[in-house]
């Protein structure tokens, strides 16, 4: 494989002419490191905004209450009213479209003062009311334990799942929270589950205690009665069509005029969603689009070069194709050089490349509301790019090759 | 060794055809020593170049060691020139970038005779010439006349049978160019069929036979020193 000729060969023709050598290489270099850093900074921006969005359900909506804007059945406009746990039942009940529906019912946070206590550790820590439902819509991970189910909900039990940043704070690391008690409020909880959540939506992060919204209602003395639920449609229904259907029979159970939507507050997520998912591939085609126009371009430099080149060495090839070259061997060396000059600038340049993608992790990493987050180079694209860089190279060598050998020795040998 | 039978060869620059070789009939038998000769222009290179499979013929027979020689393939010519042929030129032609023994040793290279034994090849014929303490110095740093000898060196080191040389004495003063001569004569001596294009009428003496070329026909050859006007010779008719 090693050739120590061949290698003689493709060194002498490179540093014949240095300087033409060295900017015909750069411009490979810069066409793969723009290309690798482009394609590692859009797979940050893709995973800090899938990181918050995680697996939080795409074809969801969320409702809120707001006031009344218009008169309605003798009640005045700018009326309050609050969403009860019996519409849930009533909305399950008569929409077939309805996937799940949960209440997000956020617990009082201490104002900024410790509301979690055990032993002699605090903290203040986020408080969610959440149900099984929930966990469909804006899921977290279980690490260890269960999460909270129907009976919890049914029995108002006191327990809870804490997030990774709870467990950090409230226990030792060899401790094993399960079962154990956290003073939340004023009020002992039972420690059912460990969760991470799997996105930064609606309020969760790592910092996140939830409990069974039942119980969260009971403890704030809030009846049944909550502000906020999301709710998803099934697969392959219309979130729209879905939020029109709520709409309808929450107007009634509240007494809200029927055209009186900006009573009842309303986000269709999945909107958000597909629009940042076009977003992404529109970003993402654009920066192959750059990447790769660069990349050709340091091709077709190649190419030109090794065009001048081959143009430059007729007579050397004339004397080699005299002594003996066959067509092949002079192709091949051709193509040698052409191949070893793009894979050698490119492999600087996916190096180059690589360090300035994770550079940018780096400095990204602290930041807790990054635009990048964990920048990377996929592998595969680096090893495709390497691909289409040798195949390019043999490409860009070939044509000239062929050029070389279409003249008749004699005539290479008088070529001055 | 080498026969031709009314090789003809024009050249077409744009619109126009310039007849250079008008019928040339030659045969060179194993182990001989000619010379070319004729004005310039009269067909001397084109003839050799043809005779090296480095252009071909448009019209004619040329057998070359029993193989006739006939659109051929570029991959089997190059496989003939290097294995049955050996060049000399009047510019030399080494590669710059190569010392004197890798210009030797590369005819071998193509042969994929081993780096090692290919160089210590080489190394043995730089001997032969003379040349062994300047085996490693670039063409750029000899004298016309050991370029020359390199340039032999590299012709035979694959032991062809044939030498094709294109007015090897051109550049070369004349006590350098009677060095070179004699290399080939010796050369010659070993059984190597030699053939000189010159247009020097010492170089032309040195040889045994004498082709005297003219406007792209045999026009005479001399052989020992002895005139044979072309028409003694035999032309087999078409
Ligand atoms: N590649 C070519 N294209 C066109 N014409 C050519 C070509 N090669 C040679 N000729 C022409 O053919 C004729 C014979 O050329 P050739 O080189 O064989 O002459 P020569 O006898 O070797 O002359 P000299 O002694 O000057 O080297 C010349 O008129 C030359 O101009
Ligand atoms: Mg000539």
């Amino acid at each position: 494989m090693f050739d120590l000729d061949k290698w003689q060969e493709i060194t002498a023709a490179l540093k014949k002419n240095k300087l033409r050598t060295i900017l015909t290489g750069l411009g490979v270099m810069f066409g793969i490191l723009i290309l690798v850093t482009l394609l590692g900074i859009g797979r940050g921006f893709q995973n800090n905004i899938q990181s918050s969005l995680g697996n939080f359900a795409t074809n969801s909506t969320v409702f809120w209450v707001e006031k009344t804007t218009k008169a309605y059945k003798g009640l005045p406009r700018n009326r309050s009213y609050l969403f009860t746990n019996d519409d849930l039942e009533v909305l399950k009940r008569s929409i077939p479209e309805l996937q799940d529906i949960a209440p997000d019912i956020n617990g009082w946070s201490g104002n900024a003062t410790n509301n979690t206590f055990r032993e002699d550790k605090k903290g203040n820590f986020r408080i969610k009311g959440t149900s099984p439902e929930m966990n469909n819509v804006n899921p977290v991970e279980v690490t260890a334990g269960r999460f909270i189910n129907q009976n919890d909900l049914k029995e108002f039990r006191k327990v809870i799942t804490i997030g990774p940043r709870v467990q950090e704070l409230m226990f030792e690391k060899d401790e094993d929270p399960i079962g154990q008690y956290l003073k939340v409020n004023g009020i002992y909880f039972r420690i059912i589950g460990t969760i991470k959540p799997l996105s930064r939506n609606m309020g969760m992060r790592d910092d996140v205690l939830q409990m069974p919204f039942t119980t969260l209602q009971q403890l704030y003395n809030q009846g049944d009665k909550f502000r906020v639920f999301l709710a998803t449609a099934k697969v392959g229904e219309s979130v729209a069509d879905l939020e029109d259907k709520i709409f309808e029979i929450l107007a009634r159970r509240h007494s809200i005029h029927p055209d009186d939507r900006q009573a009842i507050g309303n986000f269709n997520i999945a909107k958000m969603f597909n629009k940042i998912f076009g977003l992404f591939n529109s970003i993402g085609f654009l920066f192959w689009v750059i990447g790769f126009g660069v990349l050709l371009t340091g091709i077709i430099g190649v190419s030109n070069i090794m065009h001048v080149v081959v143009k430059e060495r007729t007579k050397e090839l004339g004397i080699k194709r005299a002594i003996g070259a066959r067509p092949r061997e002079v192709v091949g060396q051709i193509i040698n050089e052409a191949v070893f000059l793009t894979t050698f600038a490119g492999f600087w340049g996916l190096v180059l490349g690589v360090l300035i993608v994770e550079g940018i992790g780096k400095i990204t990493e602290g930041d807790p509301n990054p635009q990048i987050l964990n920048p990377y180079v996929d592998i595969n694209v680096a090893f495709i790019a390497l691909g289409v860089l040798v195949l390019f190279g043999v490409l860009a060598g070939l044509l000239p090759a062929q050029r070389a050998i279409r003249i008749k020795p004699v005539d290479a040998l008088r070529y001055e | 060794m080498i026969r031709l039978q009314n090789i003809h060869k024009s050249y077409i620059t744009g619109t126009n055809k310039l007849h250079v070789l008008k019928g040339i009939d030659l045969h060179i038998k194993e182990g001989e020593l000619v010379s070319i000769m004729g004005s310039s222009g009269s067909g001397k290179s084109t003839l050799l170049n043809i005779l090296g499979l480095l252009d071909n013929h448009d019209e004619g027979a040329y057998t070359l060691n029993q193989e006739e020689i006939k659109a051929m393939s570029e991959t089997k010519a190059a496989k003939l020139r290097n294995n049955l042929l050996g060049f000399v030129f009047q510019s030399f032609n080494l590669i710059s970038f190569k010392n004197a023994m890798e210009n030797v040793a590369l005819p071998l290279y193509y042969q994929k005779v081993a780096r090692k034994k290919r160089n210590k090849t080489a190394l043995e014929y730089l001997d032969k010439m003379g040349l062994k303490d300047w085996a490693e110095h670039m063409p750029n740093e000899l004298s016309g006349g050991q370029k020359q000898r390199v340039a032999i060196a590299r012709s035979i080191i694959t032991q062809p049978k044939i030498i094709l040389a294109d007015e090897p004495t051109g550049a070369l003063d004349s006590a350098t160019s009677v060095e070179v001569m004699n290399l080939l004569k010796e050369i010659n001596q070993s059984g190597i069929t030699v053939i000189i294009v010159t247009h020097e009428n010492d170089i032309a003496h040195m040889t045994d036979r004498i082709i005297n070329l003219k406007d792209g026909r045999i026009e005479s050859i001399i052989e020992n020193n002895k005139i044979n006007s072309k028409e003694t010779i035999k032309i087999p008719q078409e």
